[in-house]
C-alpha cells in the first residue's frame, strides 16, 4: 500500500509518500491557496490513502477526501518510525512550537505547544532575520559566528522587532543581535521542555531543526545531545503518512 | 424609529440599543451554530433553547414586573455568595452573564488588558450599558475572590450600586470567624434592601428551594456517568448556566422533566455520541453564559464533556445546606459553612479540590480532564502545577488550555484538543 501524508503549515506544505520508506518527498510555500496547492502537489501521484496534518489540515483534508490527525500525533509517529528509543521531540514550526513526551510504546505521554504568541517559533526568528536583513541561513550562521550576545528585553514578536531596530541604529554587532534573538527562542522552548520534562533519545523535528545555531542552544540549555533528522522538515509529513498506513487518524 | 415591546423595555433600562442590537444578532446565529446542530438532543432541551432564544426578553420582563410591584433583583457573579436569603426575602437573585468577547474592548476602554475576560466582560456590560439583568438589578453582589474582582468591583461601584462580601483566604478558625460574621453582615444587607426580616422560617424554605435545584443538578450529574453519555457537556452546561439566573421553582420542574428523559435514555442505552466515544471531564475557571467554546470544540472532535469541575458545574451544586436545624442562628451558621466548602483557587491550600477533580474523574469514568483557565487568572493557573501532580499520580491524563473568550486562537486549541483525544 502506498499512502500519502500531507503537513499543510503556516508557510511551507510538505508531501511525503510511503511505502514502506519515503518513496517521495516535496516542499512548497503554502501561498494564499493551500487548497490549490496540495492539489498540484498531488497531482499524477497514486497512493491508496492520504492523512493531511498541519495547521491548514480541516481546511484542505475534506477537499482532497483525506483524513486529519494532528501534528503532534504525526510528530510523534515519525519519530517513533525514524529512531524507535526516542524518547522526547522537540519540534519547532512556522508558527507552533511544541515539546512532546513519549511513552514507551511511541504514543505521546504528554505535549506542550506554545499560546497563541509567536515567540519562540519559527516564524519570530524569520522576522528577526529580515529586520538584519540576511535570509535564515545567513542569520543562523551570523548567530554562530558571534562572540557574545545582547540580551533582548523583549519577546514578543513586535515590540522584539522594534528593538533590533534600534539596537542596529546604535551600531549593535549584528552577530551579537542574532545570538541573543536565537538565544531567546532557545529559552523559551527550553522552559517548555523543563515542564513537560524531556527524556533521551531527544529528536529535534520540523523546520527549526536546520537552524545549527538552534541545535547547539538547545542542546547546551538542556544538556542533552539532540537527534536531528536527515529531513526534519518533512517529519510531520512522514507522520502522517506513517499514521495512513497503520490507522488511528480521524476520517 | 418604532420599538417593539422588548426594545421599549430595555430603552427603558437604559441600554445602548445599538450595541446591544449588534450582540443579539451575533448570539442567535452562533447558538444556532453551537446548539441547535447537535444531533440526537433531549427533548427537554427546548426549554433551554426557548429561553436562549429569547435570552434578554422574558426573564428580564418578568424581572421587571417584580421590580415594579416592589420586589428587589440581586445580581452576584459568583457561587460564594448565599442566594438563601433573597429568596427568603422575595428578591430574586441573578447571576451575571459574564462570558463574551463582546463586552471586552468596552471594558478595555478603562480596565488594563492583561485582566482576565470574565472581569473585562462583567465590567463591559455594565459600562457599555449592554446587559439588561444589570440594569434591573438593584444591587450588584461582588466578593473578594480575586484581586482583579475586588478592584473592578470598586469601579463599577461608581455605576452601580455594588455590595462586597469579603471571601478569607484560609479555611482556618479565623478565616471561618470572618466569613461567619460576612454571611450575617450580608443577610443584614439583604433585609434592609428588601425591607423583610429573614427568619427560620422564610430561610428553611428558601434553603430547600435551592436544595431542591441543586439535588437535580447532582441527578444529572450522576446520570452523565452513563457511558453513551445521555446528554452533551454542552446541553449540561447550559442548563445550569441558565439556572443560575432563572427562577429556582421552575428551574427544578425543567431539571426534574430532562432528568427523566435521560433516566429513560441511560436505561435504553442511547446517548448523544456512540458508545465509547472520548470523555472528558472540564476543570477550572468558571464558564458563564455564553462561552461555549471550549465544550464545542471538544464535542466537534468527537469526545463528549461528562462533567465540570468548576463554578459552572460541581462547585454550583455539590455540597447541600444541611435542612433540619431549627433556630435561625444555627441555621446561618450551617449555611456558611456549606459556602466556605466551595473549592475555589481563591483558597490556600486548596488541595480539597484536587480531590473532587479525581473523585469527578473516576465517578464520571472520564478518558481524561482538560484543564481550563482564562488567561491573566492567576490563582487557577498556578493551582494547575498542582493538578497536573496530582492526576499524574493518580493515572488521569490531562491536558492544561489557557484561553479567553475571543476566537483567534481556536486553531491551536483545536490541535492540541485533537491531540489529546488522540493520544488517550
Ligand atoms: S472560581 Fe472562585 S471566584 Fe470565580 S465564581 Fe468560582 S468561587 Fe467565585
Ligand atoms: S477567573 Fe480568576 S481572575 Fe477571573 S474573576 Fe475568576 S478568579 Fe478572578
Amino acid at each position: 500500500m502506498i499512502t500519502a501524508g500531507l503537513d499543510v503549515g503556516s508557510r511551507t506544505i510538505k508531501l511525503v509518500l510511503f511505502e514502506n520508506e519515503v518513496s517521495h518527498r516535496a516542499v512548497i510555500d503554502s501561498g494564499l491557496k493551500p487548497v490549490e496547492r496540495c492539489r498540484r502537489l498531488l497531482d499524477g501521484r497514486s497512493f491508496d490513502k492520504l492523512v493531511v496534518t498541519g495547521y491548514g489540515r480541516d481546511l484542505v483534508a475534506p477537499e482532497l477526501s483525506g483524513a486529519t490527525i494532528s501534528e503532534i500525533s504525526a510528530q510523534a509517529a515519525a519519530v517513533r518510525y525514524l529512531y524507535p528509543d526516542a524518547g522526547s521531540v522537540i519540534d519547532i514550526g512556522g508558527q507552533d512550537s511544541k515539546v512532546i513526551r513519549l511513552n514507551d510504546k511511541g504514543g505521546v505521554l504528554k505535549f506542550e505547544m506554545n499560546d497563541r504568541c509567536a515567540a519562540g517559533t519559527g516564524k519570530f526568528l524569520e522576522i528577526m532575520a529580515r529586520a538584519l536583513e540576511l535570509n535564515i541561513d545567513e542569520f543562523a550562521k551570523t548567530a554562530l559566528e558571534a562572540e557574545r550576545s545582547v540580551t533582548l528585553n523583549s519577546l514578543c514578536t513586535v515590540f522584539a522587532e522594534s528593538e533590533v531596530v534600534s539596537l542596529i541604529n546604535k551600531g549593535e554587532d549584528a552577530h551579537a543581535i542574532a545570538l541573543g534573538l536565537h538565544q531567546s527562542v532557545a529559552s523559551r522552548l527550553t522552559s517548555m521542555a523543563k515542564r513537560v520534562g524531556v527524556a533521551e533519545r531527544l529528536v529535534f523535528a520540523g523546520g527549526g531543526a536546520m537552524n545549527p545555531c538552534l541545535v547547539k542552544l538547545l542542546e547546551s540549555r538542556l544538556g542533552l545531545k539532540m537527534t536531528v533528522p536527515e529531513d526534519p522538515q518533512i517529519t510531520a509529513a512522514l507522520g502522517a503518512a506513517i499514521i495512513a498506513a497503520n490507522g488511528k487518524h480521524k476520517e | 424609529m418604532t420599538l417593539n415591546a422588548n426594545e421599549q423595555m430595555w430603552s427603558d433600562l437604559g441600554i445602548d440599543l445599538e450595541s446591544h442590537g449588534q450582540l443579539m444578532n451575533a448570539l442567535g446565529p452562533i447558538y444556532g451554530e453551537i446548539y441547535l446542530s447537535q444531533e440526537n438532543r433531549p427533548k427537554g432541551m427546548g426549554f433551554y433553547d426557548f429561553v436562549v432564544g429569547d435570552i434578554h426578553g422574558i426573564r428580564v420582563k418578568e424581572l421587571r414586573e417584580h421590580a415594579k410591584e416592589g420586589g428587589k433583583v440581586v445580581a452576584t457573579y459568583c457561587v460564594f455568595v448565599p442566594e438563601e436569603f433573597c429568596w427568603a426575602t422575595g428578591a430574586i437573585p441573578i447571576s451575571l452573564c459574564a462570558g463574551t468577547q463582546f463586552s471586552v474592548p468596552v471594558a478595555e476602554e478603562v480596565l488594563p488588558r492583561n485582566t482576565c475576560a470574565l472581569i473585562k466582560s462583567s465590567y463591559g456590560f455594565k459600562l457599555g450599558r449592554l446587559c439588561p439583568y444589570v440594569q434591573v438589578s438593584h444591587l450588584i453582589v461582588g466578593e473578594t475572590t480575586c484581586d482583579g474582582k475586588k478592584k473592578m468591583f470598586e469601579l463599577m461601584a461608581e455605576q452601580h450600586p455594588v455590595y462586597v462580601m469579603e471571601v478569607p483566604n484560609k479555611r482556618g478558625a479565623a478565616g471561618r470567624t470572618l466569613w461567619q460574621q460576612e454571611v450575617r453582615d450580608f443577610k443584614a444587607k439583604i433585609e434592609e434592601l428588601t425591607g423583610n426580616e429573614i427568619t427560620a422560617e422564610n430561610l428553611a424554605g428558601a434553603i430547600k428551594k435551592v436544595n431542591a435545584r441543586r439535588k437535580e443538578f447532582k441527578r444529572l450529574s450522576a446520570l452523565r456517568a452513563a457511558d453513551p453519555a445521555p446528554i452533551s457537556g454542552k446541553d449540561a452546561l447550559l442548563a445550569t448556566q441558565v439556572s443560575m439566573y432563572d427562577d429556582v421553582d421552575r428551574e427544578v420542574q425543567m431539571m426534574q422533566a430532562l432528568n427523566d428523559e435521560l433516566e429513560e435514555r441511560v436505561r435504553k442505552g442511547e446517548g448523544v455520541a456512540p458508545k465509547g466515544a472520548k470523555r472528558i471531564l472540564i476543570s477550572g475557571s468558571p464558564m458563564a453564559i455564553p462561552n461555549w467554546k471550549l465544550h464545542h470544540i471538544i464535542e466537534s472532535a468527537g469526545a463528549v464533556v461528562v462533567g465540570e469541575e468548576s463554578c459552572t458545574g460541581s462547585r454550583f451544586f455539590d455540597e447541600l445546606v444541611p435542612e433540619g436545624t431549627e433556630n435561625l442562628e444555627d441555621m446561618l451558621t450551617v449555611l456558611a459553612d456549606r459556602y466556605l466548602k466551595t473549592n475555589c483557587a481563591c483558597f490556600t491550600p486548596n488541595t480539597e479540590r484536587l480531590d473532587d477533580i479525581i473523585r469527578m474523574a473516576r465517578d464520571l469514568k472520564a478518558d481524561g480532564v482538560i484543564h481550563y483557565n482564562l488567561q491573566f487568572c492567576h490563582t487557577y493557573a498556578n493551582e494547575a502545577v498542582q493538578v497536573d501532580r496530582a492526576l499524574a499520580e493518580a493515572g488521569i491524563p490531562l491536558l492544561r488550555v489557557e484561553t479567553d473568550y475571543s476566537d483567534e486562537d481556536a486553531g491551536q486549541l483545536k490541535t492540541r484538543i485533537d491531540a489529546f483525544l488522540e493520544m488517550l
